[in-house]
């Protein structure tokens, strides 16, 4: 994908970010871009519970072929995973790290992940701090916010549209998706 | 170029939102994927397609391929983050009040609605536990008075089933948000095409898609779409732990596709109003030429009014496209097209019942029965049929006229349902 020549619109629904921010944190081309060259993701905040939203996320992105990383200073195995208590302590490079926390502690996350070289910082819905997001950037790491990895996954892929959702992908081309 | 933003417009996504080509046959129209079950690629897969951590194909009482096409382009065209089909209109609205309401709530509803509807709110509400307040939907004090703590949501018609009001959707939306409330609105005689109640607030529309949608009279359908826009994270039904699937908080796992997923993993899923993908696909070929159909429905529909309205055997006519019609100027707000093409007209007789019935009779083009939107026109006269029971006085009380006929305007040639409408009134007695 990525690189293809293919026309898509985004999803314009229930975002806590303006227009214009939404043009530099929500890009579509820049979300496609990041799904498809990610391989590992560090993610903050998961938990150990299956009916949690990350626990969701975390299932999902494991299936898709993703390797995840589990960051709770609470538990020890996760998804199959080792969990480590902080960025800092995982022993391997980290494509993304994608936050299910309080917004109020997105800035040490982005330092952290600006520190161990990752490239992207992906901070889930409704997790939006603009300091962060800025640390994140000036470091030249990609930044997503307020929006989820999941459900953009499956827009992309085509997956939700399985279930009734406006993916809002338009093509007469065969088998067009982006990954 | 990768990326590039572009926002197709309604009639390229009449005809290819929801469906691209797939890779193995390449073919064009939407398939018709006529199967109750789906083989899993393996038993993990399937247990995370049950959980809901996967999206993806289970059974045809939730999801199914050609159905979900249908669904794509309607949530497209009616500008919504997704939507949910079901087996006719009727399941639809009951599928989102079974979604977002308990027993015990309330709603406050417009009372310009459908007898069906009307029915439902009342009796099979009582079953439920549910209660239905009834309030003239064109005063908006009406609606804020009955508002009530265990109201839940609002809901109305965007064009009043039969009398043709039309819904000040934009004033009602802000009550509706005021009250941390979703704004419900049932846009079947409007179709995307003339209006999209979401650009104007709405927060949920439903459609009988058996209608002007599937548009050929073939189809029981219904859809109800959600426009991803309410803020559900207090609203108890979709933000609490829903013991129907292991305590899953809806709002919080899926974020604004929480109404959405709750109404068809658990409510599609335990009722079974699931629409058959045979019906999709028949609604498919109707939304694929929605536009031009509607343009000439209400262009037929405007000319028969007017008609109608300079008839000296015609006592009043009630199209919101005629300008002397009291809804006029919001049917100019909301349907700048044209406000539909059903709507009812009373005949001027010393005893209007039985020459409703004359009429009806003498009729040679228009077909009497029990539907609307259909690409040919229709015509029905209450008081002899649907409410056919009821006396002189009981017509009255329900608001409707004995001479009351409801017409839904087809696209045949304009002169001959005028022909057909003038040499009927000509035929029933004064």
């Amino acid at each position: 994908m990525g690189s293809r020549t293919s026309l898509a619109s985004d999803v314009s629904m229930n975002s806590l970010l303006s227009e214009e921010e939404r043009g530099i944190y929500q890009d579509p081309g820049l979300i496609r871009t990041v799904l498809s060259t990610t391989k590992t993701i560090a993610i903050v905040g998961l938990s150990p519970k299956p009916e949690r939203p990350s626990y969701f996320v975390g299932t999902y992105l494991q299936y898709e072929g993703y390797r995840i990383i589990p960051v709770n200073p609470r538990a020890d195995v996760i998804l199959g995973e080792k969990s480590y208590p902080d960025l800092m302590t995982i022993p391997e490079p980290v494509d993304m790290v994608n936050v299910f926390r309080q917004p109020d502690e997105c800035v040490e996350v982005a330092k952290q992940a600006v520190q161990i070289g990752a490239k992207t910082l992906w901070l889930q819905l409704r997790v939006v701090n603009f300091e962060a997001a800025t640390i994140a950037q000036d470091a030249g790491l990609n930044v997503v916010m307020d929006r989820c990895v999941k459900i953009e996954h499956g827009r992309y892929s085509g997956s939700l549209h399985w279930v009734g959702m406006n993916t809002e992908i338009i093509s007469a081309r065969r088998g067009q998706r982006y990954f | 170029m990768a990326g590039q933003k572009r926002r197709f417009g309604f009639e390229t996504r009449m005809l290819h939102a929801g469906h691209i080509p797939d890779t193995v046959t390449g073919a064009r129209a939407v398939p018709i994927y006529q199967t109750t079950s789906y083989v899993f690629e393996d038993t993990d897969k399937a247990a995370q397609l049950f959980e809901l951590k996967q999206y993806g194909n289970i059974y045809t009482r939730i999801n199914n391929p050609t159905v979900a096409a249908f669904e794509e382009r309607i949530a497209s065209l009616e500008n919504a983050t997704g939507a949910v089909a079901t087996a006719s209109g009727m399941a639809a609205q009951l599928n989102v009040m079974m979604t977002l309401l308990d027993p015990g709530d309330e709603i406050v509803t417009s009372s310009h609605l459908y007898g069906g509807t009307t029915t439902q709110f009342v009796h099979t509400f009582r079953k439920l536990g549910l209660k239905a307040h009834f309030v003239d939907p064109t005063h908006l004090d009406n609606w804020a008075a009955a508002i009530t703590p265990r109201t839940r949501l609002l809901y109305g018609e965007t064009i009043g089933n039969p009398r043709g009001s039309v819904l000040d959707i934009e004033p009602l939306a802000q009550l509706a948000h005021a009250h941390n409330i979703p704004l419900v609105v049932d846009s079947t005689f409007a179709t995307p095409y003339l209006c999209r109640p979401m650009d104007w607030g709405a927060d949920v529309v439903v459609h009988s898609a058996t209608k002007f949608i599937g548009g050929h009279g073939s189809s029981i359908a219904g859809v109800l779409l959600d426009s991803g826009k309410f803020d559900y994270s207090r609203f108890p039904t979709i933000a609490d732990p829903d013991p129907a699937y292991h305590d899953l908080r809806f709002y919080e796992t899926f974020g604004h596709y929480g109404f959405l997923m709750k109404a068809r993993a658990v409510t599609l899923r335990d009722t079974g109003g699931a629409l058959s993908p045979f019906n999709a696909f028949l609604l498919i070929q109707g939304l694929e030429t929605l536009s031009v159909r509607m343009d000439r429905h209400v262009q037929n529909a405007q000319a028969v009014a007017e008609f109608l309205h300079g008839h000296p055997k015609v006592a009043w006519v009630a199209y919101a496209g005629l300008a002397d019609n009291p809804y006029h100027a919001l049917a100019q707000k909301y349907t700048p097209k044209g406000p539909g093409a059903v709507f009812t007209f009373g005949i001027k007789a010393g005893n209007p019942r039985l020459a409703g019935k004359e009429f009806i009779e003498s009729l040679h083009l228009f077909s009497h029965l029990a539907n609307v939107g259909d690409a040919r026109s229709l015509v029905i006269h209450p008081a002899s049929t649907t409410h056919q029971q009821l006396s002189d006085s009981e017509l009255e009380q329900a608001g409707i006229d004995g001479g009351m006929i409801r017409l839904s305007i087809g696209l045949e040639t304009t002169e001959d349902l005028l022909w057909d409408l003038e040499q009927a009134l000509q035929a029933t007695s004064a």
